[in-house]
């Protein structure tokens, strides 16, 4: 579980989080959505630790990554697996050893045992036949699944994967989002995307942050989406005609069960 | 400017820090070391050895054309020759050379790994970026470089000696007659200590430039030039300085 407390980051005069606190829980997908701005990917970095935050706590089960040593940071940077935006793979190497190198760094086995698990990765993304390829000779879907192989081949507690929709069309991004889902679940990873694909939104989001100019402006799931009454959120889901009334026919849907009604009664009483 | 000046020495100063933590694997480490002494050493041999040759038949050539006395033996043309390749122009113009050559390389090699993100997913890997990335690069370029100049300098004296020979301003034993008068043992130490001045200043020079890169593409293309131009400067300004201090 990853916790975030109150965390604050400014460059310069501009403050991009201005105290965000939210809890990332194991075996869940957690997105973090925003228009451009809105500062998800700073979130996103000062989680990892790639941005140092101003100040706020980011708590990996209750331990505080920003007050940790550079030693402290490595144990847990060896539990997080992430995947880039571009995929980030090293050019000069092949499919195989881009996922082989974190366990070539860690000393982790001889090399049959590492083989054999490189190979149960690119099995699990479906890539064992593009093994002895460049990054360079495959396309953009397949980088995502060798940048996926290569995050989960530590077998990591937490999965980070910044926008892995981009530049994809929609099956191979269903395909992705797909697969990081099956992995969360099967591996009871703690995942964070950040992303803007609302087809990830809809279909993935168990745990949902919605950022906006540096806030958290509102936090439910895929579901809950749905009934949301937050004016920006619905006006950065549901942008389009087609998107409005995709809602609609879902409310409709959802409004049939029994179960819903009397959830969506309570939150109105609540209100 | 200063500020900019001391932001830039102070991020420099702090990267050359950063570099010594325990490594991750010593035995990647070691790979990646011989990796880069391959890519700068054998890399680089070619352009060394035709910048050498040519360098040498020229200084033999110039050095005849001003020592018209006849008084002057001619075994002091390679007397001269010996001493200006062995001083200045092995150590210095192939550092300035190898600036351009490895310098660039580096930098762009580094920017384009920064600009896509390689950088960031080593970082969360866990792993030290500037020990497994900057570190052997500067240990490849210090085990190499002088390796090279001392190469260049060979080559720079068998230039001088072929160009001399064939144009018939000087023949074969006058100038090995040359190359064995008054030798001095200093002038040999003094050249690989400004060698390994140089390939330092290239490669951590270099190194700044390509992992410290924001933006795009051209700004990769900026932080090459920038790094050749700081490198080839802060060479001549060493060099100055270690001839005022050394000779």
């Amino acid at each position: 579980m990853i916790e975030l407390k109150d965390i604050k980051k400014g460059f310069g005069d501009k403050q991009v989080l201005k105290g965000v606190s939210a809890t990332m829980e194991a075996g869940k997908v957690n997105l973090i959505i925003g228009s451009s701005g809105s500062g998800k990917t700073v979130m996103m970095k000062c989680i990892v630790g790639l941005i140092a935050v101003d100040s706020g706590q980011v708590l990996y089960n209750e331990q505080d990554f920003t007050v940790m040593n550079d030693q402290e940071k490595k144990i847990i940077r060896q539990e997080i697996g992430m995947l880039f935006q571009g995929s980030a793979l090293f050019d000069s190497m092949t499919v195989e050893q881009n996922v082989m190198f974190p366990l070539d760094m860690f000393g982790m086995g001889n090399y049959k045992e590492k083989k054999k698990r490189v190979m149960e990765c690119l099995d699990r993304v479906n890539l064992t036949e593009a093994a002895r390829k460049f990054p360079a000779e495959i396309s953009g879907g397949m980088k995502k699944r060798v940048g996926i192989a290569r995050a989960i081949v530590l077998n990591p507690k937490y999965l980070f994967c910044d926008e892995p929709n981009s530049g994809l069309d929609p099956q191979t991004s269903l395909l992705i989002d797909k697969l990081i889902k099956e992995l969360t679940v099967e591996y009871n990873i703690t995942t964070v995307i950040n992303t803007h694909d609302m087809n990830t939104v809809m279909e993935s989001g168990d745990h949902i942050i919605y950022m906006f100019e540096g806030l958290k402006q509102w936090e439910g799931s895929n579901e809950d989406i749905i009934f949301a009454k937050d004016e920006r959120l619905n006006d950065f889901i549901f942008a389009s005609d087609f998107l409005r009334d995709a809602k609609e026919m879902r409310q409709m849907e959802m409004f049939r069960d029994k179960n819903w009604r009397d959830r969506l009664k309570k939150n109105d009483r609540n209100d | 400017m200063e500020f900019k000046f001391f932001h830039h020495f102070g991020t420099y100063l702090l990267m050359l820090k950063g570099m010594f933590s325990r490594p991750e694997n010593p035995r990647m480490y070691w790979k990646q070391l011989m990796q880069q002494s391959v890519d700068i050493g054998i890399g680089s041999l070619g352009i060394v050895f035709i910048i050498s040759l040519f360098m040498g038949g020229v200084t033999t050539l110039q050095t005849s054309y001003q020592l018209v006395s006849p008084i002057i033996p001619k075994a002091t043309i390679a007397q001269i020759v010996r001493d200006t390749i062995i001083l200045e122009f092995a150590p210095t113009l192939t550092s300035i050379v190898l600036a351009g050559v490895v310098g660039s390389k580096i930098a762009s090699e580094l920017g384009n790994m920064r600009i896509s993100e390689q950088i960031d997913a080593l970082e969360i890997m866990g792993i030290n970026t500037k020990g497994y990335l900057v570190l052997p690069k500067i240990l490849g370029a210090l085990l190499t470089i002088p390796c090279l100049v001392v190469i260049s300098g060979f080559l720079g004296i068998y230039g001088g000696k072929l160009a001399g020979t064939a144009a018939g301003i000087i023949s074969n034993d006058e100038f090995m007659l040359g190359l064995r008068q008054e030798l001095r043992v200093y002038n040999i130490f003094f050249a690989l200590s400004k060698s390994y001045t140089f390939a330092f200043i290239i490669s951590s020079v270099s190194a700044y430039y390509g992992y410290n890169v924001q933006g795009g593409a051209l700004e990769i293309g900026k932080a090459s030039t920038t790094a050749v131009v700081v490198s080839c400067i802060l060479i001549l300004f060493m060099d100055y300085a270690l001839s005022a201090i050394l000779l």
